[in-house]
């Protein structure tokens, strides 16, 4: 085991102490199935302490500038302060979306809105989730984002306790998004939030859902959410997965799928913001013919840091995955992609492809890509590209040549080069309002 | 309208530069077809470059005036803006751009630069489908993506497009007819003729007669070594095709 650095106790500690406290105010709850597996939880991040860079999967991401905050953790919560009026440039759609907005972790009803009122779909909060559908949640609950190696998910499930609860009973279809709006209000207090989401579908369900984070204030905020994903049997999820949140915001995000035969599964994840950001994304293939999409694109600008983890992980043969990152650097930001495809003996007659490309716009932007084949079968077809430079002079040339000025040229290229990324995206108004904030962010650069 | 004078320029490269223009000369006016020939190697590509502004290019002496203004001064851009276009030799693909999406952004920062309001869509369209026309291009390749998978043909009819959407004053063609098939030949030189008027002029750099069949220059130059050795009229051109390089270079060998 790695020692931890001196740096990290502090933080450590006190979480350590906030879990006693944490644990002391459950009263009843203590004995059940939930409580027990938080408790193995802490233990686990207890002997594991934070990430240092010594470890291969933290070798770019240095995480003690975010345990020098005296972070305020889920039993100091005060009641979310936010009107709709706060909210309402977070929302890519008014009408025919369910919303679910957590402050600081913590549900916010009053600003929610759910309108899919099908019969066996569930769309709310966890903490709700658990008293209405109690044994879905215990079949499902800590079964696929495995806390024994990952330290920062066994801390979020030892606090445990809300997040979008979000399940699709058999063959039914939420026509609706929902938009989940996570939102670090730090304008009083520093805060650590630790959303727990689980999304079902069930055999032949359907719902796309997007994951949305802001930051208000000037005060630090860490996020540290996983998610746990099962796509049941011929389902189709898609998750659009967006960090937008200001220059003080930590966000260290895990998510993980179970993939079951012949289910389709698409994630988007799309960096524009924070401080120092991490995705970690698996997708786990337990069925034959499964499908899945990772799309990724990150813009970073100033000292922003986002590292983007990927596995898809082809247990089952006949499956198919397509990875497709993009990233625009510019000033001293950094960038890390680490994409893994594990194509496992039995998993003959995978396809499974990837690409990165990044523009470096500075001469002090960096980034490292890494990409991962691990192949153990041997009738396969598996494809990896990474690409890096700045723009192309070529291209710019035949643009001013035009009349387009520099700057003109130099938005329609970088739109251009981001813009697949973002056409994969299925929900129009979501598209229209990325494409929105990536022609702003890339004019503003300047 | 263009006035070359002694014009001299390297091309930059690892060891610092090699001299391509020697001292060249020309004098475009208004209403003129120029035809500059000549073999590889001999600047006529460089020549384009450094009048349309591509980096990479450093003019060591001599003056590019255009209309009476300093050309060198001026960036890729505001050239365009002023007047003067570059049919590419080798036009470059751009993924994630559309066709339509590039000639509107064009159309519409040259007015801006002349204080005119953009072109509304109505009247873009109407003119985007009368060009059209003039190079028979389907209105399918608008909506394609630069260039991105044209055929060779493909590639030059729209770059004569844009020429005729953008209107210039003074156009470069450079080796416009490289590569092209008759029938793709004839269709770039109609859409041409078309666009040649009293108040524009064109320079036709090619290697080869075929092209001034179609288009027929006012004037014929030949270039060797980086200048300017030989003009004429039309006819300059068939007696290249019939005797080769070969009597230029012998008789400037003997010099």
């Amino acid at each position: 085991m790695d020692k931890i650095s001196t740096e990290n106790i502090d933080l450590k500690v006190k979480l350590l102490e906030d879990f006693r406290e944490f644990e002391s105010g459950l009263n009843g709850e203590t004995k059940n199935y939930f409580h027990k597996i938080r408790q193995d939880a802490i233990g686990t991040f207890n002997e594991l302490g934070f990430p240092v860079k010594k470890l291969e999967e933290w070798k770019y991401t240095n995480i003690n500038p975010i345990l020098k905050h005296d972070f305020k953790t889920t039993q100091h919560f005060a009641d979310s302060k936010l009107s709709a009026d706060d909210i309402k440039d977070f929302l890519f759609q008014e009408n025919g979306v369910n919303l679910l907005v957590f402050v600081n972790g913590q549900f916010d009803e009053k600003l929610s809105k759910i309108i899919t009122k099908n019969d066996g779909v569930f769309i709310g909060s966890l903490l709700k989730g658990r008293v209405i559908l109690g044994e879905v949640v215990e079949q499902h609950f800590s079964k696929y984002a495995n806390y024994k190696n990952q330290s920062l998910t066994a801390l979020n499930t030892a606090f445990a306790k809300d997040g979008a609860f979000i399940y699709v009973k058999r063959n039914a279809a939420v026509d609706e998004p929902v938009h989940i709006l996570n939102i670090s209000d730090s304008r009083d207090e520093s805060y650590l939030s630790q959303p727990r989401n689980l999304y079902i579908a069930e055999e032949g369900a359907s719902v796309k859902i997007v994951e949305d984070y802001y930051s208000i204030g000037g005060k630090h905020s860490f996020t540290n959410a996983v998610t746990e994903i099962y796509c049941g049997p011929n389902s189709n999820l898609e998750r659009y997965k967006i960090q937008s949140e200001g220059e003080y915001a930590y966000n260290i995000n895990t998510t993980q799928v179970m993939q079951e035969k012949d289910s389709l599964f698409s994630d988007t994840t799309i960096s524009w913001g924070g401080a120092i950001t991490r995705n970690n994304l698996c997708a786990v293939f337990n069925g034959t013919n499964t499908e899945c999409h990772f799309y990724g694109l990150y813009l970073l600008n100033g000292k922003q840091h986002v590292d983007n983890h990927t596995l898809a992980d082809h247990a089952m043969p006949n499956c198919y995955s397509n990875e497709l990152y993009k990233g625009i650097i510019d000033d001293k930001a950094t960038g890390v992609f680490n994409g893994k495809i594990m194509v496992r003996e039995d998993a003959q007659k995978t396809n499974a492809y990837q690409s990165n490309g990044n523009i470096l716009l500075s001469e002090d932007a960096t980034i490292y890509s890494k990409p991962q084949l691990e192949i153990f079968a041997d009738d396969v077809k598996c494809s990896h590209g990474a690409t890096t430079g700045q723009l192309n002079n070529e291209e710019m040339f035949y643009l001013r040549a035009r009349g387009i000025g520099k700057e003109e040229a130099r938005i329609l290229l970088l739109n251009a080069f981001a813009g697949d990324v973002i056409d994969s995206v299925k929900i129009d108004s979501l598209k229209k309002k990325l494409r929105n904030t990536l022609s702003k962010k890339l004019t503003k650069e300047n | 309208m263009l006035t070359i004078k002694n014009l001299k320029a390297k091309v930059e490269t690892d060891e610092g530069g090699k001299e391509i223009l020697k001292g060249l000369n020309l004098q475009v006016n208004a209403g003129e077809v120029h035809a500059i020939m000549g073999p590889n190697g001999s600047g006529k590509s460089t020549l384009a470059s450094v009048v349309t502004g591509r980096e990479g290019y450093e003019v060591q002496s001599g003056e590019v005036l255009f209309e009476g203004k300093d050309l060198l001064e001026l960036s890729p851009e505001d050239r365009a803006r002023q007047g003067i276009f570059l049919a590419f030799q080798y036009p470059v693909e751009i993924p994630g751009v559309s066709n339509t999406n590039f000639l509107k952004t064009a159309v519409n920062e040259i007015r801006k630069s002349k204080g005119e309001e953009p072109m509304s869509s109505v009247e873009f369209l109407k003119m985007i489908k009368e060009k059209a026309k003039l190079v028979n291009i389907e209105p399918e390749m608008l909506s394609r993506y630069v260039n991105v998978g044209f055929s060779g043909g493909e590639k030059k009819r729209n770059e004569i497009f844009q020429l005729a959407m953008l209107n210039p004053k003074l156009s470069i063609l450079d080796e416009t007819d490289s590569g092209l098939d008759i029938d793709a030949l004839r269709t770039v030189a109609e859409g041409v003729n078309k666009l040649r008027s009293k108040e524009n002029a064109f320079i036709v750099i090619t290697h080869y007669q075929r092209l001034l069949d179609y288009i027929v220059p006012d004037f014929v130059h030949v270039m060797y070594d980086g200048k300017i050795v030989k003009s004429g009229g039309k006819e300059l051109a068939l007696h290249l095709e019939e005797h080769g390089y070969d009597w230029i270079t012998e008789s400037m060998l003997s010099v």
